[in-house]
């Protein structure tokens, strides 16, 4: 069951966990755990690495085990269509252009004190931030 | 081949590792992002304690791994080369952010999600794919 709630240690915990993965990704293949990036490389046109294949099914084992044990999810998503159809394209756009996301640049980026990372995360803080004072407040 | 085998299991056993964060963490809510963005609002701080949790064990991590010249199973090690600020940087890097702004989401939480809200999500992750897409064609001419 998962509870709604979560406490400030599930989350430092959680954030730990995440860290891990990323050195446990280069200390045992040599790989940055940039997601934007494992995913774009799915769609070539270099030929797909297997290692990003199984890391992505990684990525997707939990939620398949909770589907699998059908639990229930209390999650809520914007349910605009168009509007997710515009965050994903601007998502897709913005992270292969900047070569990275919130893994990537956020953990991986700044973890190895990248400027250009640490620069990377605080712009797409920035804009995201203003994003959600306008959609949130303004409109 | 074996070399191969491994590095799969290792890449299984990462995927999962973060996986696991991510849900622990309630990283795959998109309004725990949202609410730790909105921060003329109810702020939610929630990413600031995930962001905090990875950093203090990626950078003394990634100290360490800077040092090594082999993995664990004898790869090199590839860090990423580039170093400048440019344009493209900043503007995907803005871009991105809207994009996150908008529904909370990104690349690693929706996939990690993505079995459990399949028809909520959908939309969104195949837009993404889209627009990875077009931007590496844009890079190729």
């Amino acid at each position: 069951m998962i509870i709604e709630q979560t406490a400030w240690h599930a989350h430092l915990i959680g954030g730990m966990l995440i860290g891990v993965a990323s050195l446990l990704l280069m200390f045992s293949i040599g790989k940055i755990a940039g997601i934007s990036s494992i995913v774009a490389n799915t769609l070539g046109p270099r030929t797909i690495k297997s290692w990003q294949i199984f890391f992505l099914l990684g990525l997707l084992l939990p939620g398949l085990y909770l589907v699998a044990n059908n639990e229930l999810l209390f999650i809520n998503v914007e349910k605009n269509t168009a509007l997710l159809i515009t965050a994903g394209l601007l998502v897709g756009i913005g992270t292969k252009l900047g070569n990275g996301c919130t893994s990537g640049h956020g953990i991986c980026g700044i973890g190895r004190l990248s400027w250009r990372s640490i620069v990377a995360t605080m712009t797409f803080m920035l804009s995201a931030i203003v994003t959600v004072f306008i959609t949130q407040h303004i409109i | 081949m074996k070399n191969k085998i491994l590095e799969n299991i290792f890449a299984l056993l990462s995927g999962l590792v973060f996986s696991l964060g991510l849900w622990l963490s309630d990283m795959v809510n998109p309004e725990r992002i949202i609410g730790f963005l909105d921060i003329s609002g109810n702020w939610d701080p929630a990413l600031l304690f995930v962001m905090g949790g990875a950093l203090a064990i990626a950078i003394p991590g990634f100290y360490f791994l800077n040092k090594q010249q082999r993995t664990l199973i004898g790869l090199p090690l590839q860090m990423p080369k580039k170093t400048d600020i440019d344009k493209k940087l900043i503007t995907g890097a803005l871009l991105f952010g809207i994009g996150w702004g908008l529904v909370g989401l990104c690349p690693g939480p929706v996939i990690a999600v993505l079995p459990n809200l399949f028809d909520k999500v959908i939309a969104f992750v195949i837009s993404m794919l889209v627009g990875m897409f077009i931007v590496s064609k844009l890079q190729k001419r």
